[in-house]
């Protein structure tokens, strides 16, 4: 719980607008990281009933394959995306800064273990994407 | 007053006599090698010395002169006029803090939650001088060296909108040096600060926004610091979960 | 001063934005686009086989599940950011709530197949 504060007489307390979010490039660019979460959520959700019509049988298979294929849901699989990959991006940079890596007494450069991270992404998507492709 | 000059619009506040801060505007010479504390001097000087603010070393290293400049957290002594040109330059008070008159800030807050971070060596038991210095390797020193910067300006608080948000939040600069102090091999002081950055209004408030390692003067990056004790803070509680006959350590 | 347990959600959190980083996107483009605009033919048949392999079961359920808590914590502070502070308690109920339920769900979804 925030507790609130006491304000001494005499002092000018400035407030912060709820549109704070809007007046730095920073603060804008934080704001569209944190929404990444919500496109991701979404995507879980839609692919949760996706794989429930898999256990309904084929009809009900073929029937949201079709519904996917529309164009609605092609543009929110390509915004979900976009939002996706940004979170990944933004993510693994900021990895380098949370996680310290030591060897020995030395500490490893940041940006060493954020494309140690990238690089992680690219052979687990492309394991992913070849599983799917073989047969 | 010479050819060249640059409006300055900076914050006026009387307690007791304004219910609120206004604007006033004013012409200083403009020169390629001054700094904003040079145009509040030359204002304070010549022009009105009613202007209140707080200065001291004017080379960046004492952390008194930060203010809003055009909106952005900075130290008025490093920030050159003609990087505002051709102006008019806004010159407010750090924001997130009580504003006293005109420029000047009530550090309270800031001093309460330094103290609170317990800021020095703590041993269990001190070392008799017969014994000698502490030892420490270059090694040791690089660990924590990058957060021992920090020379209290402020900045970061008033580039926090958590800090603006929630006042209680311990806030950047004091988490930063509570880690500088955990890291610090001759220190015995981590069961002491750890309630303190584990706490509600701890490190747990950020949000990893990063803005306040974007404005250090002094390339401290509180948010690393922050961050990297969260890590640190979770491992404590999950260990204090899982096995709770251990004393915090 | 007091106690909280925050760090539970933060390791969800941390731990559901690993998992998204690594494996969401991919899965956007495989399910989202490849499949059903027929890039990568699948049947259903195949399809239905790889669900109900219990180690798919488990990878779905991790990769399903542990993103909503990542979800759940960044969207209470987003609403939190926009100006419902002083409603911590109740937002916290809220999304983390959202999160375990659909945790089962998820779960319920998958052993159902």
């Amino acid at each position: 719980m925030t507790t609130p504060r006491v304000e001494r007489p005499g002092l000018y307390y400035p407030k912060l607008p709820a549109t704070w979010w809007l007046r730095r490039p920073n603060y804008v660019r934080f704001m569209i990281r944190e929404v990444t979460s919500v496109f991701i959520a979404a995507f879980l959700v839609v692919l949760l009933c996706q794989i429930r019509q898999v256990g309904q049988g084929p009809e009900a298979y073929a029937a949201v394959m079709a519904r996917l294929a529309s164009p609605g849901w092609v543009l929110f699989h390509v915004v979900a995306l976009a939002f996706a990959i940004y979170h990944s991006i933004t993510w693994f940079n900021l990895t380098g800064v949370v996680q310290v890596v030591r060897i020995g007494d030395r500490q490893l450069p940041p940006a060493l273990i954020a494309g140690g991270a990238f690089a992680a992404w690219g052979v687990v998507s492309l394991v992913i994407l070849l599983f799917f492709l073989r047969g | 007053m010479p050819d060249e000059t640059i409006t300055l619009e900076v914050t006026r506040y009387r307690p007791g006599h304004d219910r609120e801060p206004r604007s006033q505007s004013f012409t200083v010479p403009y020169r390629k090698d001054w700094v904003v504390l040079d145009a509040l001097n030359y204002i304070k000087d010549r022009i009105d010395g009613t202007l209140s603010y707080r200065w001291s070393c004017r080379m960046g290293v004492c952390g008194s002169c930060g203010m809003m400049v055009n909106g952005v957290p900075k130290l008025t002594c490093a920030a050159f006029l003609r990087d505002f040109q051709p102006g008019p330059v806004r010159v407010e008070p750090l924001a997130n803090f009580p504003v006293v008159r005109d420029l000047v800030i009530s550090l309270d807050d800031f001093m309460e939650k330094l103290l609170r971070v317990k800021p020095w060596i703590i041993r269990q038991t001190e070392k008799p001088v017969a014994e000698g210095e502490h030892r420490q390797t270059p090694a040791q020193l690089e660990v924590f060296k990058q957060f021992s910067m920090c020379i209290n300006c402020m900045l970061c608080y008033a580039a926090c909108p958590v800090y603006a948000m929630h006042p209680g939040f311990i806030g950047p600069a004091a988490a930063a040096l509570a880690y500088r102090y955990n890291l610090d091999s001759r220190d015995e002081g981590y069961r002491f600060r750890e309630p303190v950055l584990n706490d509600s209004v701890g490190v747990w408030e950020c949000t990893f926004i990063g803005e306040c390692s974007v404005v250090c003067p002094k390339g401290v990056d509180p948010a690393a610091a922050i961050q990297r004790s969260k890590v640190a803070g979770a491992q404590d509680w999950a260990k204090s979960m899982l096995m709770p006959w251990r004393g915090r350590s | 001063m007091a106690r909280t347990n925050e760090p539970l959600w933060w390791t969800l959190f941390s731990v559901g934005g690993v998992v998204a980083a690594f494996l969401v996107p991919v899965h956007i483009v495989i399910h989202g686009l490849a499949i059903p605009l027929g890039w990568i033919p699948v049947s259903h048949g195949r399809m239905l086989g790889l669900v109900a392999n219990p180690l798919i079961k488990l990878y779905l359920f991790v990769l399903i599940a542990l993103p909503l808590y990542h979800w759940a914590h960044r969207f209470r502070f987003i609403l939190e950011d926009l100006g419902l502070h002083g409603f911590r308690t109740l937002l916290a109920v809220l999304c983390y709530g959202a999160a375990i339920v659909g945790t089962v769900a998820t779960a319920v979804v998958l052993i159902g197949i």
